[in-house]
Order: C-alpha cells, then structure tokens, then sequence
C-alpha cells in the first residue's frame, strides 16, 4: 500500500495525466465508511424520522431528509477539498475528483441500505428504539425496502458527487449555487420565524407548512442572482475594510456601529410579534449571564462550572422579597417590596454569596477548582429544593406568583416580551461596560497576568486570592441581573430551573463565541440561544429541541478541533492558540525580533536584519 | 550595624533531601552579591525561599529588620523585594507594555469602582503606571520600546525576555533585586552589555542586587562579593579572587584530584 501511494505522488508531482479511477480506494473507502457510520447513528436517533412530518419544500422535501442527507454533500466536499501543505495546493481539481465523491458517497449509502435491510431481518429494539419500521419506511422513502435500498446508495453517491464538484465550479458560480441553496433552506427552515417578523412573506408558503416550490425557486433565483451581481464580493469589501482600520478611524467606525445596532435592536422588537421578541428575550438573559461569566473564566481564567449558582440566588432573592406566595417561615417583619427594590438586595446577596463560596474555593487551582465549582453549583441548588429550607423556598413546588416588575410608566412582565427585551438590553449594555472598563484597568491587567501564569503573578506583587475573589464576585453580581430578571419573567421558579446543564451552556457559549471577546459572546448567545435553544428555552430551530443537547455536542467538539478560538476570537487567545502562525506572520511582516541573535546589535529592530542580510 | 537582608542558620528540606542547610547570609544596601556554585547546589531554592515561594523549614529571613518567613509572594515583593526566573516566565501573551504596567500592582491602588466611573483618580494613576513602565522599558535603550510596547511578549527574541525580565522586576520598585541567571542564553557582547547595565541598575536606580551566574566573567565583572554555594551550604565568600581560589571551591566545579599513587 506504501508503495502505491508512493506511485501516486510521484505521478501527480510529474503531471502526469491520471484516469478519472486512479484514487486512493483505501482512503475512500474509509472516509465512506465513516460516512455511513454517521448517517447510520442520525438514522438511529430518530432525528430525521422524526421531523419528517415538517414539510420545507411542500410536498417533496421535509426537514427530516435535509437533517439526514446533508451530511454525504458535505463529506463529499470535504473529500475533493483541497490538501493544502506548507501553502502549496498538493494537487489539481480534475474530474477524479468527482468520482472520489461519489465513490464515498455511495460506500455512505450503502451503510444506509444495509440498515434498511438489516432492520427487516433482526429485531434489537431493545436497546435501539428507533431501529422500527418507521425508520425503515422513511429511510426507503415510503417506497418499499428494495426501492430504498438502491435509492439510498444512488442518491448519497449523487450528493457525495455534486458536493466534490462544486470544486470544479469557477469561485463565482460555486458561491452562487451554495448561497442560492442555503436561501432556500433557511427560508424554509425558519417559516414561523419570518412570518412573526413579517406577516405579509406568508404567501411564500403553503397553509400546511413549508415552502410553495415555485416560490422556493424564486428564493434560490434570487439569491443567485445576487451573489452572481457581487452582492457578496460587496458585503466582504466592506468587512475587510474595516478589520484593516485602526485608531481613530477604527473607532469612529465602531462607534456608528453600535448606535446603529442599538437602534435596531430597540426597533425591532417593535415591529416583529411575539415569538421573536421571546427568542429575543431568552438570548438576552443568557447574554447576561454569558457576559459575567466571561470575565470569571475569559479575563481571570478561573473555570467555574458551578455560574448557575448565582443565577439561582438571583432569581430565588428576588422572587423571596417580591412574591406572596414565598414559604410560611419567613418572619413577620420580613418586607415583601417592589421588583426595583429587590433588585438592589438581590446584587448585595449576589455579592455576598460569592464572597462565602468564592473564599474557600479560590485558593484552588486548575482542574481542582473546576470540580469544586461544580460541587457548589449543585449544592446551592438542592438546598433550594430541600426539606431543611422547605419553609422558606417550597422545594420542588418553587415560589409562584412572582409580580411582575413595575416601573411605574411600564411593566415588565412575561406576558410581555417586549418589555423584558428592554430591560434586558438594559442590563446587558451594563454588563458590557462592566466588562470593557474593567478589562483596560489595573485589575483587568491583574486578572490577565493571574490567567497567563498564578505563580509569577504572585511573585510580582499581586494578590492572587484578592484578585481571583473579585473576579467570582463581579461575575456573581452579573449572573444576578439576569436571575431577577428571569424571575420577573418566567413569574415563578423552581429549582429545575437552576440545572446543572444551564452552567454547561452558558460556558459553551462562552467557549463558542470566543471566550474573552465580548462580541464574541454576543454572537454565541444568538448562535447557541437564539438559533438552538437555551436548556428550556425554545429557539428558532425549534423542530430540533428535542435533539439540542447532541447538537450542542457536536458543534463544541467541531468547534474545538478547527476552531478553537471560538467564533469571534479575542485576540489574545488566538494568539495562545495558533502561536506559530503568528510568529510567522510576524516575521513575514519583518517586526519579528531576532536582532540579538545575529549579533548585529541593532538598536532599532525595524526590520529583521536577517531578512536585510540576505539581501545585501 | 542592621544588614538589608540578613538571613540565619535558614534550612529546608524536600522529603531527606536538604536544599539548603543552616546558610547564613547577608546583603548590605548598595551591594551586589553574585551567588555561585555547580547545578543543585540549592541557588534556585535560596531564591525561592527569600521571594515567598518555598516556605523555609527552620531559621529566619529578615528584610529591614523585619521577618519575612511565612508570608506570600505577593507580600514579600510588597515589602521591597523582586525577582526574575532562571527559565523566562513572561506572561507570553501580554503586551510589553502590559507585562511592566502589570508588576505595579502592589505599588498602585485603583479598584473596581475607579475603573467604572472612570474617575480621576483612576485616570491619573492609569497615567503614572504608564509613564513608569515606559521610563522602565526606556532603560534598555530602544529594544522594548516604540512599536515593541503593543506587540505580546512571545515574539521577543530571548535576550530582549531576559531583558523584558529585569524591567518587569524594576517596575515592582523593589529595594532588593534577586537575578537568577541574568545572562544564561546571551551572546558574549550582549552579556557584557547586559553587565554594564546590571552596574547601572545600582549606581542610577539605587537597587541592591543578588544574582546569581554560571557565567564567571560577569560574576567577577559586577559583583562586590560572592557567595559559593554547594548541596545547600556556603563553601566560600568573599571577593572574586578569594572565592575563585578557594580549594573547595575548585573542588565543588571540578572534583577532587586523583589521589597520587604512594
């Protein structure tokens, strides 16, 4: 096998003309069987069996099918994309290219054929639940088991294929048919969502739901039409213009940027109905939380696994002083007081109890601290829900009736939606500035150097315990907005509420987004929250909330391995993580600094001098 | 007569292994003391002990009469004392700039509220570290400064670490610096460069300054006195010459002779 790889490149670096079949088959036939793998373990979660019932293009195309067959266009892709080594593509687009696809493609089918057949001969329903004749008849496409079988290898091998030659595409037509196809989908998908935004765009689709094709067609058309014009080339200009800016003309920039996002973001909710201004609320209360959150791990880089815990004393303070129905042990003189004044007592106990839990765990580090946060994040919970406190919080049957917060010209109450986007928009622009101030200050630079390295941070004068202590309390405080505001919200709590899942989404959003990047933050809340889901609330790929958690986990486990700065990365972490690509850059720019090992002594290091040497 | 740093009969153990044992030492205002001695000798570990980071198992460290055993890092580099590390520990991903601004810490004072009401307190100190870090960065000619001070510390090539290091440690306004291995991975013109600037450090800046070297020209080129250190016990001290010629000295570096055959 060796060898014949061997042939192959020697072939390809002397241009010599190879047949469309001469491919690596070992390689294909793996990468086909990693394919069906995949489409096998789809198949067998039942996701795409189960949104089959929700039509996007009425009557030939449901959510189910896109959900199971994006995956071979996509491998298929993958398999013809270039290699690119050192910076030198490795060899040139050719038909073979389309064949390799296909060829993975269909091994992928096949893997879907013998699942059809092999659910009619054995019956493991026992442990596979989804391994029924449902899944069979949708994986046969209603057709009988023989038709599926050779309709599943045909059509993943087609897929497999027209991915691989998008390749072959010149740039412009390539990006064309993939945003023309991507408009289509996301029309679709996103039927309830653009109807609530706009009522009017209802005539695109049927009254059963999805799209009317000839209107799917004009979508796609549209979309073609605007790409093939440079609306995108446009689109890319400008945003590379302004990652060139800098200084006052950068700031400039930024500064129309948000009055005029804050502008949208006030008028929108004014225009959209209720479904969007919910969504908008939820991201909201998790950016809230995802915002503190990033200045205890992103700036400080302390991995706190237990953040729900603040979020749940938010929430149970203010629901405690606002509601009547908190438990009989209260005493008499205990004051029940508008939401306004809650909220003050709420950030004093937030802070308070970040300072109690934060104390003893600080002085830990590493992965130690991380498991001991997660112990407290539980702890606070179950003392919610125990029989001990059960006079004051009502376990499991939660504090009802939570009023709604009145200010008086306003109410923010969850029956409206809008008026808790408001408030949160509110407190998120707080927690931003929070955020932005305290990263450019003396203990911003502290909690940096406190990340970067404890032990030297200590040795240079700063008080790691203080430092780090105040990091958990800020975060506390932050995580408390959104608790009093999600109790205002939801008008009632419980301790399911504050689950341990909820501390595991706010860091993949975290994570996600671009830890230590605040815009970074804003997008993976939109992303995660807005697009996906929170842990109970719904978001506009609400046909998917039932299999959230598995797509949650594969988008982490993607993003970890190719792109692990996260979203919008901060510039530092970058940096951290892709230090040899930076180093190079810089020495290709000429500021890399090896004046001192040449021995040439430069004073100034403008230029590498040992660029300038080779020169000379 | 009260010495800056006067330590006696300080001991640590790790497990049976004695680091140092029973070492008595002292450092007058305006010295430099070079300390020496072959790999493990327990240098490293004498550092440690003096900047908080190892807790010494018996006797006493005081600075300006007052007993350092027991405090943290943190308060001991408060008190007047600052250090550097034998193997580079720049926090890689700050900027120069910020790696000086930084080690100020424990001589500025604005907290949370400063920083959010932006008051001008907080401006003016932010001002002053700023200035400071500059005038700090300043003293190694133009290597550290310029567009130097907003790239990461990473791309620094080693010497100007090692530099970046030292400016790091002044920036704490120490009393007392400790340099561990000032020189180790410098070129010969930049370690005499770098030995003039050591010289600077006491006769501009004021610092009294313990380093220690395996590189013996630079030893003898700064330091007032030197200190030989062998499986954590003074061998020698005294001037260069002294110590250089001490037989157990040159017994600790080289072994002992072959005995001749009777």
């Amino acid at each position: 096998m060796t060898l014949a790889t061997e042939t192959t490149g020697t072939k390809a670096s002397n241009e010599v003309v190879r047949g469309a079949f001469d491919l690596d088959w070992r390689d294909l036939i793996r990468t086909g069987a990693i394919l069906a793998a995949g489409l096998v373990f789809l198949s067998l979660t039942g996701m795409p069996e189960g949104l089959d019932s929700r039509v996007l293009i009425d009557p030939f195309l449901s959510l189910g099918y896109v959900s199971l067959f994006w995956l071979p266009l996509i491998v298929g892709w993958s398999v013809a994309n270039e290699k690119v080594l050192e910076g030198m593509a490795a060899t040139r687009k050719s038909a073979r290219d389309v064949v390799a696809g296909g060829v993975v493609g269909a091994v992928g089918g096949a893997g879907l054929s013998l699942l059809i057949a092999l659910i009619s001969t054995f019956d493991i329903r026992d442990p596979l639940v989804n391994w029924n004749e449902s899944t069979q008849a949708f994986l046969s496409f209603q057709q009988g088991t023989s038709f599926g079988i050779v309709a599943c290898i045909a059509l993943c091998a087609g897929l497999g294929a027209f991915g691989a030659s998008l390749h072959l595409m010149p740039r412009k037509v390539r990006r064309a048919v993939v945003s023309a196809l991507l408009a289509v989908v996301a029309v679709a998908i996103f039927e309830s969502f653009l109807v609530d935004v706009a009522d009017p765009l209802s005539f695109l689709y049927s009254k059963t739901g999805g799209l009317i094709p000839l209107w799917a067609v004009m979508v796609g058309v549209a979309a073609l039409a605007f790409t093939l014009l440079g609306g995108g080339d446009r689109i890319g200009k400008a945003r590379s213009n302004y990652q060139t800016l800098t200084g006052p003309a950068k700031a400039k920039q930024d500064t129309i940027l948000i009055v005029l996002s804050v502008l949208a973001l006030i008028i929108i909710p004014m225009i959209t109905g209720k479904i969007t201004q919910e969504l908008l609320a939820n991201v909201g209360i998790f950016l809230l939380l995802a915002l503190g959150l990033n200045i205890v791990v992103g700036l400080a880089g302390i991995l706190d696994l237990g953040y729900v815990a603040f979020f749940a004393v938010g929430g149970y303070t203010t629901a405690v002083l606002t509601s009547p129905n908190r438990g009989p042990d209260w005493p008499e003189w205990f004051p029940t007081m508008p939401w306004w004044g809650a909220f003050l007592v709420t950030l004093l106990m937030a802070g308070l109890v970040g300072l109690f839990i934060g104390a003893p765990v600080i002085r830990m580090r590493g992965d130690y601290l991380a498991i001991v946060t997660l112990g407290f994040g539980e702890i606070i919970r179950i003392l919610f829900l125990s029989d001990w406190l059960n006079g004051y919080f009502n376990g499991a049957q939660g504090i009802t009736n939570i009023p709604p917060a009145d200010f008086g010209l306003f109410e923010v109450k969850g029956t409206d939606p809008r008026s808790v986007f408001y408030l949160v928009l509110v407190f998120a622009a707080i927690s931003i500035y929070v955020s932005w101030r305290l990263e450019r200050s003396r203990l911003g630079r502290a909690w940096m150097a406190v990340r970067e390295d404890e032990s030297v941070a200590e040795a240079m004068g700063i008080n790691t315990v203080n430092v780090k202590l105040m990091a958990f309390v800020v975060g506390a405080v932050l995580a408390s907005f959104a608790g009093s505001v999600f109790s205002a919200k939801v008008g009632s709590i419980f301790p399911t509420s504050f689950l341990i899942l909820v501390s595991i989404i706010i860091l993949v959003i975290v994570i996600v987004g671009g830890m230590g990047n605040i815009v970074g933050i804003i997008v993976g809340s939109v992303v995660l929250v807005g697009i996906l889901g929170g842990p109970k609330q719904p978001g506009l790929l609400a046909e998917f909330s039932e299999y959230k958690l598995l797509i949650y986990g594969a988008l982490l486990i993607w993003m970890m391995l190719q792109r692990p700065e996260g979203l919008v990365p901060n510039a530092r972490r970058s940096r951290e993580l892709h230090q040899d690509e930076f180093l190079q850059d810089a020495w290709l720019k000429g500021k890399v600094d090896d004046a001192d090992e040449n021995g040439n002594g430069a004073e100034n290091g403008d230029v590498a001098p040992g660029l300038a040497g080779g020169a000379s | 007569m009260s010495h800056l740093l006067e330590i006696d009969s300080l001991s640590v153990t790790f497990g049976g292994l004695h680091a140092l044992k029973d070492l008595d030492f002292h450092v007058d205002e305006g010295e430099i003391v070079g300390v020496i001695g072959p790999n493990g000798a327990g240098k490293t570990t004498f550092f440690n002990m003096i900047s908080g980071m190892v807790t010494p198992t018996s006797g006493d460290i005081r600075f300006e009469g007052e007993s350092l055993v027991g405090f943290d890092p943190n308060q001991v580099t408060q008190r007047g004392i600052a250090r550097t590390f034998q193997n580079v520990r720049l926090f890689a991903n700050m900027t120069i700039l910020e790696n000086v601004m930084v080690s100020q810490h424990c001589r500025t004072k604005q907290g949370i509220w400063g920083s959010l009401l932006n008051t001008s307190g907080f401006r003016k100190e932010e001002q002053e570290i700023r200035e400071h870090a500059e005038k700090v960065l300043g003293f190694f000619g133009s290597r550290l400064v310029g567009f130097r001070l907003e790239q990461p510390a990473s791309v620094l090539s080693y010497a100007n670490r090692r530099r970046l290091e030292i400016a790091r440690a002044m920036a704490t306004s120490p009393k007392l610096i400790l340099l561990d291995e000032p020189v180790a991975g410098m070129n010969p013109k930049e370690s005499v460069e770098l030995t003039e600037l050591i010289g600077k450090l006491r006769s501009e800046w004021g610092f009294t300054i313990v380093l220690i070297e395996h590189d013996m020209n630079v030893v003898r080129d700064v330091s007032d006195r030197v200190v030989c250190l062998d499986h954590g016990e003074t061998l020698a001290q005294g001037s260069f010459e002294e110590v250089s010629n001490d037989p157990a000295v040159i017994e600790a570096y080289l072994g002992r002779p072959l005995e001749k055959k009777a």
